[in-house]
């Protein structure tokens, strides 16, 4: 069993469970998403239809995704944007810095985009002096507070309103009250001067569109489409997986987005990027590159995690996981968290880095239940346990635990001896049939919940005498 | 009216049950006779092996379900008082075995293996009961039973009909209590803090006793209303049903 060393999981959990202002914050914003994507999909008759459509889409899709990949490319292309492929993370920073370094930009507008969290891209752009400055709501505070995203949508989610209003006083030097309103437009107005001065967009993008070669962004501040038009240059960053192949296909993925992540029909934005500026249009970028994320998952179009390639990113198997839930998403101690986090961090990190996190899931369910694209989570987490199992990642001493359990459930005999063994050993802890406190692993049951006493007699030892009578 | 040809079951009282609650598997045995089933217990029984396989110890269950799948062949019905347990049997048995024949028996062993509230309720169609337990009565949804097997129904059925307790809600009882096997103590803090939100739930339902059809579920919700001292029950849905009513 894993530890509870200050590395562990197991102690980044506790952690969070002590942190009264994240617990706060998460009660009430998870169950807030589930209350809003409840409501949104009752109303919604054709929902189900639509997302075993959608799924039947990004099957297609992944099924060609080389072809696709290269309709988009060739669109894109042909409507004047530049196009850059990316094997790694490195190879991605090293494409935007060109980029930032080719066109003398000094100040980045960003939009929200896991992608350019997870090649680390901020670290990068200041470094090579640069300033990146998050556009987000969210992302902006946590900008502020040197952190990084917990939830995929909402990556300040861990924060409470009166943590946000406090670092909005730090930032401007006078108290500001804890009133989202009057934090929004504080927001509003450091931004808005950003957005003009910015050399440069830096974008995700949530659906690219092979026939069209239509970049679509979906946000509900409308920053997106600010980063997207008003500097010079836009560089919009996606994972390869986000290709589909028409306008057609877009309107169905739309219909359970937002639906999924925020309750929304509709966010408040949808973009669509087509190119760079053109001839005669006034506004628009003059230079528009598209870089194209591998980082591990052309690997997995034939791999264990394969299915893990349909995600929206909507966020919806965090909000429902008891898991995340209870502990945010910093506990991972990875870029995505949540169910799905866990699938694509074995992904771009390798099976060795989530030993321990594939065990951070009840295995209940209601991440698969809520995905729009009906992502088997739970089947993929229990994938990657066994593949723990098999390469020995985890602890020889948990191997052999198993194992002897494994024993002892193939040799009845032995089963009912081990049990004679434990009613045995249990007398001297047992009070009124129950256990309330035991040694060793067992101890992490007690410490907070009974155990009942192995019974006086098991049902196997009693059935002799409710067999009926001859 | 002709007496309908008896049925015959045979019992998988699963690990849980077997050594923690075996007053579940005596009532049920008495329950479904007096229902007129023929009741067999397959000596040899241990466990589903669902722990192992949960846990990733894949080769391990499949020679748990191996040995499993024989001493279940003859049974025309077999049923399980956990949904997490039969989840096993029917989800995941045909998938693990890699023998040919072996995979036809478990897909046979799939198809006759029903939860109690299932058998009872689809398989046998009874559903009025008294209940043994009078009062207000809370159900909690275990996650295999719900999403796994897709049955939110039967239990309620049985609970709404059951003459003398009241069927009360449960906020959220479609959320997971925090047991999860091995979870429960691999990661006890978090799988606590989840109990603790069940627990409230339960408490402020109103309910005298909190229902489950689910030996893991019982086994952690049973635990942590021990542990608060809490008037509340935890209970086997075997535990309260009573004789069929009329």
């Amino acid at each position: 069993m894993s530890g509870g060393g200050p590395a562990s999981l197991r102690h980044r959990a506790a952690g969070a469970l002590q942190d009264a202002f994240l617990q706060e914050a998460l009660a009430i914003a998870t169950t807030r998403f589930i209350g809003l994507r409840r409501e949104a999909f009752s109303n919604f008759p054709d929902g189900e239809a639509l997302r075993d459509r959608a799924r039947a889409i990004k099957e297609a899709t992944l099924q060609r995704l080389d072809h696709h990949l290269e309709r988009l490319v060739d669109r894109v292309e042909a409507l004047g944007g530049q196009v850059h492929y990316a094997r790694t993370a490195a190879e991605a920073r090293q494409a935007i810095l060109d980029i930032a370094r080719k066109s003398g930009a000094r100040l980045v507008v960003k939009g929200k985009s896991m992608a350019t969290e997870e090649i680390e891209l901020n670290e990068a752009l200041a470094q090579a002096g640069v300033t990146p400055v998050e556009t987000d709501l969210g992302e902006y505070i946590i900008q502020l507070a040197h952190e990084r995203p917990s939830h995929i949508i909402a990556p300040a989610i861990h924060k409470t309103k009166g943590q946000v209003a406090e670092l909005f006083a730090r930032e401007l030097g006078r108290p500001v009250p804890a009133d989202p309103e009057v934090l929004t437009r504080i927001a509003r107005e450091q931004l808005r001067d950003r957005f003009l001065r910015a050399d440069m967009g830096i974008t995700g993008v949530n659906f690219a569109v092979a026939e069209t070669g239509t970049l679509v962004l979906v946000t509900n501040e409308g920053n997106g489409r600010m980063a997207t038009s008003l500097p010079r240059v836009h560089v919009a960053v996606m994972g390869v997986e986000k290709v589909i192949p028409s306008m057609t296909d877009l309107m169905v993925f739309l219909a359970i987005l937002a639906r999924s992540a925020t309750g929304q029909t509709l966010s408040v934005y949808t973009t669509l990027v087509q190119g760079p500026r053109r001839a005669g249009e006034l506004e628009g970028p003059e230079e528009l590159h598209l870089v194209l994320l591998d980082n591990g998952r052309i690997g997995q179009l034939a791999g264990p995690l394969r299915e893990a390639l349909a995600c929206l990113r909507c966020g919806a198997c965090l909000n429902v996981c008891p898991v995340y839930r209870q502990i945010g998403g910093h506990a991972y101690a990875a870029t995505y968290s949540g169910p799905i986090g866990i699938l694509l961090t074995a992904m771009l990190q390798g099976q060795e880095a989530v030993t321990e996190l594939a065990h951070a899931s009840s295995l209940c369910g209601a991440c698969a239940d809520a995905c729009p694209v009906r992502i088997d989570i739970p089947r993929m987490l229990i994938d990657l346990r066994r593949g723990g199992v098999e390469r020995r990642l985890v602890p020889r001493g948990e191997r052999l635990v198993f194992r002897a359990f494994a024993r002892l459930l193939r040799r009845p005999a032995l089963f009912r001896a081990a049990v004679r063994l434990g009613r045995l050993l249990q007398r001297p802890l047992a009070r009124d049939g129950r256990l309330r406190r035991l040694p060793l692993l067992l101890g992490h049951w007690t410490h907070s919940r009974d155990l009942p006493a192995i019974a006086p007699r098991t049902f196997a030892e009693r059935w002799r005498e409710l067999e009926p009578g001859p | 009216m002709t007496a309908p040809a008896p049925v015959r079951a045979a019992l998988m009282i699963t690990c849980l049950a077997d050594v923690f609650f075996p007053e579940v598997g005596v009532k049920l045995v008495r329950l479904l006779r007096e229902l007129g089933v023929g009741v067999e217990f397959p000596a040899g029984q241990t466990c589903c092996g669902l722990p192992l396989f949960n846990s990733g110890y894949r080769a391990e269950a499949a020679a748990v379900a191996a040995r499993t799948l024989p001493l279940f062949a003859a049974a025309p019905y077999v049923v399980v008082p956990s949904g997490s347990c039969a989840w096993m049997i029917k989800h995941e048995y045909p998938g693990l075995v890699e023998d040919r024949g072996l995979r036809a028996e478990a897909e046979r062993l799939a198809a006759r293996t029903f939860e109690l509230s299932q058998f009872l309720v689809s398989v046998l169609g009874r559903t009025r009961f008294a209940s043994a337990v009078p009062g207000r009565v809370a159900y909690h949804d275990s996650c295999h039973l719900l999403r796994g097997l897709g049955e939110g129904r039967t239990p309620r059925t049985l609970l709404r009909n059951l003459a003398g307790a009241e069927l009360v809600e449960l906020p959220a009882s479609d959320e997971c209590c925090g047991f999860g096997g091995s979870f429960a103590v691999r990661l006890p803090e978090v799988s606590t803090a989840i109990l603790g939100r069940k627990l409230a739930a339960i408490e402020a339902c109103g309910a005298d006793c909190v229902v489950t059809c689910d030996a893991g579920c019982l086994l952690q919700i049973a635990g942590g209303l021990s542990r608060r001292g809490s008037r509340v029950r935890a209970l086997h849905l075997a535990e309260l049903l009573g004789p069929e009513a009329r």
